[in-house]
């Protein structure tokens, strides 16, 4: 079997590394964020039919991504972990989910605060709205799996088939869920049509989508160093590291 | 021919052994002996390909036996804890279904001849629920005698059997062996295969 | 030694012989199938046109619980006594033998729903042409339910509250069955023809098929490590 000799793929390089881009992240997060809120609350112009409360979309839209983004990314590094057994991958799968599961509920949530003004209800069975719903229980049922599996190693491998079995059925939930939402048009209103935006809408739902984008890098990485420490407590270079010495 | 070079396990944050390494010649087995969680029952586990090793390779017959798949998987019959016998189903289907997952056919005639050899004539019909612990292990062991394998990887064989089926399986044992078979057994009580060659592999605690 | 067809009606035939000496459990998810969707107008008012109109969505949903509620069954008692280690451990691809016991378990807890489903159907009112795509939609449906419920009870075996954690892993699972299998009757009734959403059913009984014992097995061999 052919060796991966990159050093970072082993934890004991990684965890050092990890620690010094955390910073990194977080400043890019809070400078996009910054600006993204900035164009968000005071460049753009108030929308002429849903006046100021559309300005959630701001960060809805950024969420709605994030949560489909990361859940493809698991996904990825959870296949990676199963197919080369390379522990960094499934730990990096893990550290994402919880994430990932965040920015579903944040969407679902900022949707339906959104959605009460608009529509005059919390709730519409939109299909994205739907499917994002679905998408909120394929991260809990990971997350569920791999708490209830003692074994890192069995966690890791279970979680990846079921990441990757997810991955295959995402696409068909949606299309089924889009195709149920045509046939049952009636009554709800599609969110589908995109209104026209205006140029620094665009801009400062981009600048939110990078700010994001780099929480999520930063948090994930956080989260795998914990996961590096625990799971390789008893190893040497976890009790040569600095932070840990009595 | 079956070796293994520079074996670990590990469970949970627990180093069961390491540095494991033997050669089995036909004719030869092994009796692996431990105490109780020294890791008896998992080292044959990653022997017969169920649990990946931490460490070091098995080879069978020069070849790893993750390269070999179901070539030695037809090689190997493992006996393991626990009977793989369905409460439900008689003696007979037990054994013949059990049989049928291994993809052997074996009909009827044969499995009652196979039953009558292990002592259990006269209980074919008999659900597994109803058959005592020692039967049980009996009509487990009756796979022995259908299996083709060279290698057997047994274990605790004898838990459960009277003086007879003790007699039995050894001298079953020593006939597999005799005809260029191997085994790898763990036992508590001591193991006599009259005229055969025995390594004795202790895991220490 | 036996071909791969052999090897696999061997399997079916276990698992049938297993099941039908055990009866209680077969009839049990059956009995919850005619309960639930028994207790829907009760809840909601015995209205014609009201129980023709939620008929395909109730049964159906009541269907796929009948169907979870067996999942567990499908591997744990073979995991239990070493059957499943053997499996594993057989010359036979254990795909082949997971193929084998996922139709099993169609035939015991699948076909008997189908079987009894029209007669539920009537409860509610509904035409014989409806009822015969509701039985054509749970004859390609119950399969899939079988195929994808196995992964999930594969994943969850051994597993600490294994029980509920299968239904969080499959019921999300189940949602596009449900939307084309609830969806060709109510489409029936409402004359737009069910043809659409039965081929579907169909398309993704065949995609799961190749695919869902494949990540069964994956999933068997790593809670035998």
């Amino acid at each position: 079997m052919s060796v991966i000799t990159w050093k970072y793929a082993s934890p004991q390089y990684f965890y050092p590394l990890a620690g010094k881009m955390i910073p990194w992240f977080s400043v890019l997060a809070l400078l996009f964020g910054a600006a993204g809120l900035w164009l968000g609350f005071f460049v753009a112009p108030t929308d002429a039919q849903q006046g100021e409360g559309y300005r959630i979309i701001f960060i809805h839209v950024g969420a709605s991504w994030m949560s489909m983004f990361i859940y493809l990314t698991m996904a990825f590094w959870a296949g990676i972990g199963l197919s080369f057994n390379t522990r960094m991958s499934s730990m990096m799968a893990t550290a994402l989910a919880p994430t990932g599961a965040m920015f579903a509920f944040l969407s679902l949530w900022t949707g339906a605060l959104w959605g009460k003004p608009m529509w005059g209800t919390w709730w519409v069975w939109d299909a994205r709205l739907t499917s994002e719903l679905i998408l909120l229980f394929l991260y809990l049922g990971f997350i569920a799996l791999q708490a209830a599996i003692d074994e890192p190693r069995r966690a890791d491998k279970a979680g990846a088939i079921l990441a990757l079995v997810g991955v295959v059925n995402v696409p068909i939930i949606y299309f089924s869920v889009k195709w149920w939402n045509t046939l049952h048009q009636g009554a709800s209103v599609s969110l589908t049509q995109a209104p026209s935006m205006a140029k620094t809408m665009l801009l400062g739902m981009l600048m939110m989508a990078l700010c994001l984008w780099m929480y999520t890098l930063a948090v994930a990485l956080m989260r795998v160093r914990v996961i590096m420490l625990e799971r390789e407590r008893h190893s040497e270079w976890v009790a040569q590291l600095p932070e840990v010495q009595p | 021919m079956l070796t293994a070079t520079d074996l670990a396990c590990v469970r949970g944050d627990r180093r069961l052994f390491s540095g494991l390494g033997f050669a089995l010649a036909p004719g030869a087995w092994i009796y692996l002996t431990g105490e109780n969680g020294s890791g008896k029952t998992s080292l044959l586990r990653i022997l017969v390909g169920l649990s990946p090793a931490e460490a070091g390779e098995i080879r069978w017959g020069g070849v790893p036996i993750a390269r070999l798949g179901d070539e030695y998987r037809r090689a190997v019959t493992y006996l393991g804890h626990h009977n793989a016998l369905k409460e439900e189903l008689t003696a007979r289907e037990n054994l013949c279904t059990g049989a049928a997952l291994a993809g052997v056919k074996l009909d009827a005639a044969r499995a009652d001849a196979l039953l009558a050899e292990v002592g259990l004539a006269g209980r074919e019909e008999l659900p597994a629920r109803f058959l005592s612990q020692g039967q049980k292990r009996r009509v487990s062991l009756a796979r022995l005698l259908w299996s083709e394998s060279p290698l057997w990887i047994l274990d605790e064989p004898f838990v459960a059997l009277d003086a007879a089926a003790v007699a039995w399986l050894a001298s079953t044992l020593a006939a597999h062996l005799a005809g260029g078979g191997m085994a790898i057994l763990t036992s508590h009580q001591e193991v006599l295969i009259p005229g055969s060659t025995m390594q004795t592999l202790r895991l220490a605690a | 030694m036996m071909n791969a067809f052999g090897v696999l009606s061997a399997v079916v035939r276990r698992d049938l012989l297993v099941a039908l000496r055990r009866k209680s459990e077969v009839l049990t998810s059956l009995f919850f199938f005619v309960i639930v969707a028994s207790l829907f107008p009760l809840g909601i008012g015995s209205e014609m046109d009201l129980l023709r109109k939620i008929a395909p969505g109730v049964l159906w949903v009541a269907a796929l619980l009948a169907a979870m509620l067996s999942l567990n069954r499908l591997f744990a008692n073979d995991y239990a006594d070493g059957t499943l280690e053997q499996m594993a451990l057989s010359p036979v691809p254990l795909g082949l033998l997971v193929t084998g016991k996922i139709l099993a378990h169609w035939f015991v807890a699948g076909l008997p729903l189908v079987l009894i489903a029209p007669m539920l159907g009537l409860q509610y009112d509904l035409s014989p042409r409806a009822l015969m795509v509701l039985v054509i939609s749970l004859l390609l449906g119950t399969p899939l339910l079988s195929l994808i419920g196995a992964i999930g009870a594969a994943l969850t075996l051994g597993v600490r509250g294994g029980g509920v954690l299968v239904s969080l892993l499959t019921l999300p699972l189940y949602i596009p069955a449900l939307i084309f299998g609830a969806g060709a009757v109510e489409a029936d009734i409402s004359g737009l023809g069910a043809a659409g959403h039965l081929s579907l059913l169909a398309a993704l009984l065949t995609l799961a098929v190749f695919f869902a014992p494949w990540a069964t097995t994956a999933a068997l061999k790593i809670a035998l490590e």
